[in-house]
């Protein structure tokens, strides 16, 4: 484990996540309390991203928000202690484990709060895109680029990447609960976007079509 | 809602259907470099340098996306708390 940087704040953090390591890789009453303390620290970060996305867990009761938050804290437990010798001392290992409870909590609330819902059908894509493409900025192009992209994305895909841009990229449909419907991965259906996102963005080169959008998220 | 904010919508409806065309990390790598990435962004301004394609892929993939917003955020209240 190698501290990034020599600042204090460095070294107590790079001192701390040693701690971490031996007590969690240790045995006894040593190892107990720090499990204990473990799972505090994943609960908190639970309940903190189910406090985030209440608004679309509005159907479920007071004590189901801690309840999904609890579960969420367990599974953590579990990924964290079986990839123990995963954690490369890049950042805090508080941070590092962190990151375990979040995603628990964050898929559990996408699947809760679709639990029941019916996945939009295509057609009901059309009407997005249309939209999009009718303020591209292209002027009278513009009704060329959604008569393109509806083309491709009909025809230029294969049945899975259609499937899955239509869901998430116009449908809003969150990627973990596709991946659940369709028995896959976040990874592996993201793969299955990008490789869409690939062959359209050819397609409309082909055509001569230069849309030039950039990133905005912010750092 | 006025033009402009139409138009910004519908380039950010496109970019979901388009994406960019720049090198990106795979949900995994994503995943992988998470912690780091977060700790450099509240820390530095290295944090895209260091990390080369996280910027892209948190452009393209909303869920990764709200993971690192979800795990900056957390971090920080802990930075205040500290401070």
């Amino acid at each position: 484990m190698t501290a990034p940087t020599e600042t204090p704040t460095a070294v107590s953090a790079v001192a701390e996540s040693r701690r971490w390591l031996e007590q969690l890789g240790g045995s006894g009453a040593s190892r107990d309390a720090a499990v204990a303390e473990l799972h505090a620290l994943l609960l908190k970060a639970a309940r903190f991203e189910v406090d985030r996305r209440r608004a679309s867990l509005s159907h479920l009761r007071g004590g189901d928000h801690d309840d999904l938050a609890q579960q969420s804290a367990d599974d953590a437990l579990v990924a964290v202690l079986a990839k123990l010798d995963q954690f490369r001392g890049e950042s805090r290992f508080t941070t590092w484990a962190y990151k375990f409870a979040l995603l628990e909590a964050s898929v559990k609330v996408r699947r809760r709060a679709w639990q029941g819902r019916e996945i939009p059908l295509e057609e009901e894509a059309w009407s997005t895109l249309a939209a999009a493409s009718a303020w591209a900025g292209r002027g009278a192009e513009d009704a060329e680029l959604f008569t393109v992209l509806r083309e491709e994305i009909e025809n230029g895909l294969s049945p899975r990447q259609r499937e899955v841009l239509v869901a998430v990229a116009l449908n809003d449909v969150p990627i973990d609960v596709l991946a659940e419907r369709l028995g896959s991965t976040r990874g592996a259906l993201y793969k299955s976007l990008h490789d869409a996102r690939r062959k359209l963005r050819a397609a409309l080169r082909e055509r001569g079509i230069e849309l030039g959008l950039q990133g905005e998220e912010e750092q | 809602m006025s033009d402009s904010e139409i138009r910004r919508g519908s380039h950010r409806a496109l970019a979901r259907v388009l994406g960019f065309d720049e090198p990106e990390l795979s949900c995994e790598e994503c995943f992988t470099q998470l912690d780091r990435y977060v700790e450099l962004s509240l820390t530095s301004n290295r944090a895209d340098r260091e990390v080369p394609g996280m910027r892209a892929h948190l452009d393209g993939c909303p869920a990764c996306a709200e993971d690192f917003h979800s795990l900056r955020d957390l971090v920080a209240v802990d930075q205040e708390g500290e401070s």
